[in-house]
């Protein structure tokens, strides 16, 4: 089992008939992903061939639930669709919506959240600007390499891509449960709170690795929930000790205002919380190793 | 993008906020003229991007154009914190009476907008909230309902604005909600919103920031820019769309995924510390899908900098492949060498994940003295720190 992505989840991407779109769709279903189709309502009707595989496109996401089961849709349209093709899978109340798309207008993202939430919060939005989910051997939503590590007992939660795989890649002996990138952007759907809250409940984890980064003040909100609410052994990791204030780090939400949003603010949190903070990737894995031997 | 207290003054003006007349001069002659435009008294404000001008000498009253001309002169050219006042703003001057706080702004934590809002105003507002709290009002403003003429009324009576500038409050809370919106800004701040002796409520100061991320529907706001401010190599690095920030180091750094090129700059600033202190020279993230001309446009940027004395390009391939990443090094160098670039400063890399043994061996293959391979993170940041230090 995993958090929010089995391999019983029936999967739509929003702009498969797109070049990203179509570039991940092959990905995925080469992952194992059961991979159902696509929503283009310039391309309702037809079908699209991945290596023999033909995939239907619908013309809206309720179109493709009401045919296909979808309970996932993954969503790969540029920056200035991207809202509305979220609240369209809003509107069709999709359980998980996985919104890959870098650089959404901040205002963009506030006003979706706030539709889902004015909803009935119906819908697990994950990112935007996110590398999607991924619960290895099992289903794979996004862009996140299916094949860094084999299935496992560890949870991760992260704001980076890159950071993410690289974890993956130090502790693929154990294998993970599920890894969700959850983005980089100062407003997103799925917060490590979320997630840590998945993998407390989730019989199949027993270890969560949580990464974070400078920026905002998510990873000491997520070390008062650690706190009061985790009892499985938690290991952490943040990017930028040595990033100075006031510069954006590639992500829209990494920076340093003032003295907020540090990354040794973010690590004395946590390690108040009890979760051992590793200075570097390498010495991250090896909190995590002596946690799960 | 921060903007300047007169592009703000500007854009309030453009959406229909009362605020005093005034403009931006980098001469003192062109301080003149707009003092002359003005007439009487002006108010000549050093344009900096950071806060405590006042107390440095940046903000001086003036009497007519002699005077504005003079003031100009002393300002321009000031170093405010480490930042040089390339502009100043002249600004007619208000009988001021009472002075108040305004914002809108992102809020992370709640995943919607804040207004804040304090009859306190004219002094920092996190002092006020510190030491006041009662006299802060914050509201949180849903972002698809937004801040209509009801709305105001709960922010105005919320901050315990006076009674008799209640109605010009809420026209300004509405039209400031307007700008905000339509500008895709992330903040706006009024410090102070100010009552002057007619009894008008004006805007006499603006603290903007614009989402960068929303500049396709604003082509206007690319001329907001600070070029002054921008350094060059970040300049040629935007110009060729790479995500580049330069640091003040000798290590260059290239690296894909924002998240691992952040840590990669921890690393790399651990392992100087057993090396002279070296330091990161770069934040450098060649993204996902990186070609070989997208590394050769980020070599070609981290070699320009001429306090690199090493590179170390650290890859985890994810979607991007270590074997194109390899050749693209292997180009890249050639591709710079054609053009008569000599390249003499050594290059560490590491290459991790998708195809990464093929990457390898095309980087063994390619014997260019110049590269070095080490296999983890942590070794090779050690040794593009060793090889900096040793370059000094």
């Amino acid at each position: 089992m995993a958090i929010w992505l089995t391999k019983d989840s029936k999967v739509i991407v929003q702009g498969m008939t797109g070049s990203e779109g179509s570039k991940h769709t092959r990905r995925m279903l080469a992952a194992g992903t059961n991979v159902v189709g696509g929503v283009n309502p310039r391309k309702a009707g037809t079908t699209v061939d991945f290596d023999g595989t033909e995939l239907p496109v619908f013309a809206s996401v309720g179109e493709a639930m009401k045919e296909t089961g979808a309970d996932v849709s993954v969503i790969f349209v540029p920056p200035a669709f991207t809202k509305a093709a979220v609240i369209e899978a809003i509107d069709a109340e999709i359980p998980l919506a996985v919104v890959i798309t870098e650089g959404v207008p901040v205002q963009d993202s506030a006003n979706f959240w706030a539709y889902n939430v004015d909803r009935g919060q119906k819908t697990r939005i994950i990112g935007p600007n996110c590398p999607g989910i991924a619960s290895p051997g099992a289903s794979n939503a996004g862009i996140i390499p299916a094949d860094i590590t084999p299935g496992g007992r560890i949870g991760l939660v992260s704001k980076s891509g890159t950071l993410t795989y690289q974890l993956m890649y130090e502790l693929r002996d154990f294998g993970f449960s599920t890894a969700v990138g959850i983005g980089g952007d100062p407003i997103i759907g799925t917060t490590h709170i979320d997630a840590l809250k998945a993998f407390q409940d989730d019989p199949d984890t027993d270890a969560i690795v949580m990464i974070g980064e400078i920026g905002g003040d998510a990873e000491e909100r997520a070390a008062e929930f650690i706190k009061a609410n985790v009892t499985k052994p938690v290991v952490g990791y943040i990017a930028g000790f040595t990033a100075p204030p006031g510069k954006t780090m590639g992500h829209a939400g990494a920076i340093i205002s003032g003295s907020a949003g540090t990354a040794d603010a973010k690590k004395a949190a946590l390690e108040a919380a009890g979760v051992k903070v590793g200075k570097t990737p390498s010495e991250t894995a090896r909190l995590m190793r002596e946690v799960m031997s | 993008m921060d903007l300047f207290e007169y592009q703000g003054r500007d854009l309030f003006e453009r959406h229909g906020l009362p605020v005093l007349g005034g403009g931006v001069a980098e001469t003192p002659q062109e301080a003149r003229a707009i003092a002359e435009r003005l007439g009487g008294k002006v108010v000549v404000k050093a344009q900096v991007k950071v806060g405590g001008r006042g107390k440095a000498g940046g903000v001086k009253l003036a009497d007519g154009a002699d005077e504005a001309e003079a003031r100009a002169t002393d300002i321009l050219g000031m170093d405010i914190k480490g930042h040089t006042v390339h502009k100043v703003m002249l600004a007619e001057t208000a009988d001021i009476k009472e002075e108040y706080y305004f914002s809108y702004l992102l809020d992370r934590a709640n995943r919607t907008f804040l207004c804040i809002a304090s009859v306190a105003g004219g002094m920092e507002i996190e002092t006020v909230a510190e030491e006041q709290p009662d006299r802060v009002a914050k509201i949180a403003i849903d972002a698809v309902k937004g801040v209509d003429e009801a709305k105001a009324r709960e922010i105005v009576a919320a901050a315990q604005y006076p009674a008799e500038v209640a109605d010009q409050i809420v026209e300004i809370a509405v039209k400031l909600w307007q700008a905000f919106v339509a500008e895709d800004a992330t903040l706006v701040e009024v410090n102070p919103l100010a009552k002057v002796g007619d009894g008008r409520v004006l805007l006499l100061d603006a603290k903007i920031t614009l989402d960068e991320n929303a500049a396709f529907r604003h082509p206007d706001h690319e001329a907001l820019i600070d070029q002054s401010a921008v350094d060059p190599l970040e300049q040629a690095a935007k110009a060729k769309n790479l995500n580049y920030v330069k640091l003040d180091g000798e290590v260059g750094i290239i690296g894909n995924g924002a998240g691992l090129v952040m840590s990669t700059l921890d690393v790399v600033a651990y392992a100087g510390e057993q090396h002279g202190n070296v330091k990161p020279a770069n934040f450098l993230d060649i993204g996902g899908g990186a070609s070989a001309q997208v590394m050769a446009n980020g070599l070609e940027i981290v070699l320009g900098d001429p306090a690199v004395k090493s590179v170390f390009v650290n890859v985890f391939g994810g979607i991007t492949a270590c074997d194109e990443v390899a050749n693209g090094i292997i180009q890249a160098l050639a591709l710079l060498g054609e053009r008569g670039e000599t390249v003499t400063k050594p290059l560490v890399v590491r290459l991790d994940g998708n195809n990464a043994e093929a990457g390898r061996a095309i980087l063994d293959g390619a014997n260019n003295p110049l590269v070095e391979r080490v296999d983890t993170m942590d070794g090779a940041a050690a040794r593009a720190a060793e090889l900096a230090f040793a370059g000094k």
